[in-house]
């Protein structure tokens, strides 16, 4: 077995730990590399099928590509999809003038705990990684939230020898991570070897392309000349940029995703 | 990032120590002198030292949280990729403060290597030795000293020399030996890299050439199989049994046994989604699906293995054992056991040493194991479990303790005890069967003073089988019928060999000897005695009644015991 073999081992291992064990799930879903990553690795763990709903948090920002090419991969793919917004706050007129990590509080995180509450979800499965920022890089595989969605990051329990925590209160739930020893480059590798389907953003546009996807007021694009997959991985195996540079939340203020996080942020 | 020489190999290492004696710092430095770190870490640990007014730790690009960059500790674990031009590494950085203690195991436990680091000016401290026990118990015996903050010691070789000789002292009574002790300061980045000027002393490896001469753990595709079951699938007309392989390789066609319950079939297929749909061999490491000719009941935590080389079955074993918990381990109170995929209830029957693993002192007569202790326990559990000595098996080893809500302790199989085999022998004829344990031998233990059982691996009879009637400790005659008392199926035998299966109500006392499903005879010379047997087992409310036993059943008709030790060459 090579690395991304023992990579996708452990993360079909993880996911299928979380379907026997938590109750009910869904799957966290941003259109992005590493939730396509995600998908992919859950049609392998069940065999070509996916045993739970994707929910994606749409924020009524985002890049429109990235909404068409959503519909266009859930009709070929063919999952059960729940979109969710915050409408009360879109109603009363939140958006990213109010202030970047207020907006982001708002669409995504109370967007987030509304889904959990009106599904009572038990698990969630996220796709992040170790490697993006700080705090994500202490996580745990598997993550309790209390039942304010809250995470006490400072007192995390024991995760070893691949028990994870499945025991937890009722009204808590769990964040599922199966990706969290990937890196980015490991990713991109995963996407070529696999020849997965993957949005047109990440690749050059009159010289630009997105490197991480998200809301397009807060998501800038870097420059770079790549159009293919293979040409992706050689730019990441060079660069000194940072991923989530184009990320205007992380810029706002040193903590500012570990307080996101702390709140319920994915 | 220079393309590495092996690719494929990762190697798991963990850094521990005593608090604030560099971690964190040789990790960042590592990282950052090697060009392995995150793009962007390094501006963003500047930038956050400059708008806090703090002076640049290397220890913040892994100390990501705000209250352990102000604390200036590491709180909670983390692992980064880093590599050699040799190799690849997964690096844990783990906390030092004795309140993370649970932490810092979440790091190490499935580390193959790890770096203790000691801090020159200070000397060998409590969570040294600590960290040092842990390591041992976990299993970890690769282990490198780095004696840090060699800076505040003006290079000295007389301290160098004082603390090796110190922690070799401390490691030797744990029966492990370091590969080398290494000087250094991880703050100003000397001997990481490249031989320091300041250590003309010194001419032992750097802190890189040490990583590369650790080995990596051997491969585990030749060890004997072992899947542990994770779930059953029905999504369409395909039932597939997930899991992923502990140990061994798993080819289309071969038998396979399923432990604990002991029952053997063949595999048929090896399931995958986007493949070409020929796989035909699986080995370790891999999470696979596979579907199997019978439809036996399968459960998750059974465990898959091929027939000559099954786990261990047992209800009882001994362990090495580390508490988590804030309420301290109580014996016989209940707790939940969590072995490779199985979950049952379980309780410390028996607590042996306690020991404080920082002094080494040992505690008389423990009731209990406070958090951060360790000790040498007895586990009872309420059903038999498959299982596996930690030294034969890493994955079905090893397990954790849940109490209520929370993981509470961990530990490793040392000794598996009354190992038994559950239908380990199986009668059968059309639809009709019945299970025994007619082929066990009884010892007495000479190195346990205790009376145990060995098993024979699973045995099969049909109509028409003979037999083997003769063992170390037991004997039975030509002509004889078994009554299996919990499948109430009777079992025929004319010389020698099963000639008939039947409901046990159909049977009729005959004359003959009757034996029951473990071996012991009846004690009934009449269909009247045998009429009244049956009513009083059906009346009693289980059939483990010793009274019941003691009046019905004979030990000695035709099972001895002999003197054995329990190692099974
Ligand atoms: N002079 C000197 N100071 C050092 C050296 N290495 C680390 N330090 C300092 O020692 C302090 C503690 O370093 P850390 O790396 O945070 O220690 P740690 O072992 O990771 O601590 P915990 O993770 O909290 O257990 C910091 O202030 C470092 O700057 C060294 O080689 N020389
Ligand atoms: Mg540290």
């Amino acid at each position: 077995m090579d690395h991304l073999d023992e990579l996708e081992a452990e993360s079909v291992y993880i996911l299928r730990e979380a379907y026997k064990l938590l109750g009910k799930l869904a799957m966290l879903w941003s259109i992005g590399k590493d939730s396509t990553v995600l998908l992919w690795l859950a049609k392998k763990a069940f065999f070509g099928h996916v045993p739970f709903p994707l929910v994606h948090v749409d924020t009524s920002y985002k890049i429109p590509e990235m909404i068409r090419y959503r519909d266009q991969l859930a009709r070929e793919l063919g999952f059960e999809l729940i979109v969710h917004s915050n409408q009360e706050a879109l109603a009363a007129g939140m958006g990213p003038e109010q202030g970047r990590l207020i907006c982001c509080a708002a669409l995504k995180t109370e967007a987030l705990q509304q889904l959990v509450r009106l599904h009572k979800f038990n698990g969630l499965i996220v796709g992040v990684r170790r490697d993006e920022e700080g705090s994500r890089s202490k996580e745990r595989v598997f993550s309790e939230r209390n039942a304010t969605d809250n995470w006490d990051y400072a007192n995390q329990p024991p995760e070893l020898w691949n028990q994870f925590k499945t025991d937890f209160p009722p009204g808590h739930h769990i964040r599922v991570h199966p990706l969290l020893q990937w890196n980015e480059l490991d990713i991109w590798r995963y996407i070529g070897r696999e020849k997965m389907p993957i949005s047109d953003l990440y690749f050059t546009h009159d010289g630009e392309r997105y490197r991480s996807l998200g809301c397009s007021p807060c998501t800038g694009r870097v420059k770079s000349q790549a159009s293919t997959v293979a040409e992706i991985i050689q730019e990441l195996e060079s660069t000194t940029v940072g991923e989530r540079s184009g990320r205007a939340q992380d810029r706002e203020d040193a903590y500012a995703l570990q307080k996101l996080r702390k709140a319920g942020y994915m | 990032m220079d393309e590495e020489e092996n690719p494929g190999e990762r190697l798991k290492l963990v850094v521990t120590g005593h608090v604030d004696h560099g971690k964190s710092t040789v990790i960042g430095r590592l990282l950052h002198d090697t060009g392995f770190l995150p793009a962007g870490a390094l501006e963003k640990a500047q930038r956050i030292a400059h708008e806090t007014g703090k002076p640049f730790e290397f220890a913040y690009l892994l100390d990501a949280f705000e209250e352990e960059q102000k604390q200036g500790i590491t709180i909670d674990t983390t692992r980064l990729n880093f590599a050699t031009p040799k190799r690849g590494y997964v690096i844990i950085d783990a906390p030092g403060h004795q309140e993370f203690l649970k932490n810092m195991i979440s790091g190490a436990a499935d580390a193959e290597a790890a770096l203790l680091v000691v801090d020159a000016s200070r000397g060998v401290e409590e969570q040294s030795r600590r960290h040092a026990y842990l390591l041992s118990l976990l299993g970890i015996r690769q282990i490198g000293v780095v004696v840090n903050k060699m800076d505040l010691v003006a290079y000295g070789e007389a301290v160098f020399r004082q603390v090796e000789t110190t922690m070799a002292d401390f490691l030797a009574s744990l029966g492990l030996v370091a590969k080398s002790y290494i000087p250094l300061s991880g703050l100003l980045g000397e001997n990481i890299l490249e031989p320091s000027s300041q250590l003309p002393w010194y001419s032992g490896p750097t802190l890189l050439t040490l990583l590369d001469s650790f080995s990596l753990a051997e491969g585990t595709e030749a060890q004997p199989l072992r899947l542990p079951l994770q779930d059953i699938y029905k999504f369409d007309d395909r039932r597939i049994l997930a899991g992923r392989i502990a140990s061994g390789t798993l080819r289309v066609g071969d038998t396979v046994r399923i432990s604990p319950g002991g029952r053997e079939t063949r595999s048929v297929s090896l399931e995958e989604w986007g493949g070409e749909g020929d796989k035909s061999e699986a080995t370790s490491g891999e999470s696979v699906g596979i579907t199997l000719a019978d439809e036996f009941f399968h459960q998750r935590g059974e465990v898959i293995s091929h027939p000559a080389t099954p786990p261990l079955v047992s209800t009882t074993f001994r362990a090495n054992l580390f508490w988590m918990g804030r309420t301290p381990l109580r014996p016989g109170k209940k707790y939940i056991l969590k072995i490779a995929t199985r979950r049952v209830e379980c309780e410390v029957s028996e607590l042996g040493r306690v020991i404080d693993a920082s002094s080494l002192t040992v505690m008389e007569l423990p009731q209990e194991v406070r958090m951060n202790g360790v000790a040498e326990v007895a586990i009872t559990t309420g059903e038999a479990i498959a299982l596996d000595l930690f030294s034969v098996n890493h994955i079905t080893g090893r397990f954790v303790l849940v109490d209520g809500y929370d993981v509470v302790g961990g530990g490793i199989v040392s000794l598996v005890q009354n190992a038994i085999a559950v239908d380990h022998a199986i009668f059968e004829q059309g639809k009709l069967q019945a299970r025994c344990e007619l082929f066990d031998e009884f010892f007495y233990s000479v190195e346990d003073y205790s009376v145990n059982k060995r098993c024979p691996p699973v045995l099969l009879f049909r109509v028409g089988d003979p037999l083997p009637l003769e063992g170390k400790s037991y004997s039975y005659p030509e002509f004889f019928d078994i009554a299996v008392m919990r499948d109430k199926m009777a079992v025929k035998i004319r010389a020698g060999r099963v000639v008939e299966l039947q409901p046990l109500a159909d049977l009729v006392y005959s004359g003959l000897p009757m034996v029951n499903g473990r071996g012991f005879a009846f004690r009934v010379k009449s269909r009247e005695e045998w009429r009244q047997c049956q009513e009083e087992y059906a009346a009693a409310t289980s059939g483990q009644d010793a009274s019941l036993s003691a009046k019905w059943l004979d030990f000695h008709s035709y099972r001895r015991i002999y003197f054995a030790s329990n190692s099974r060459s």
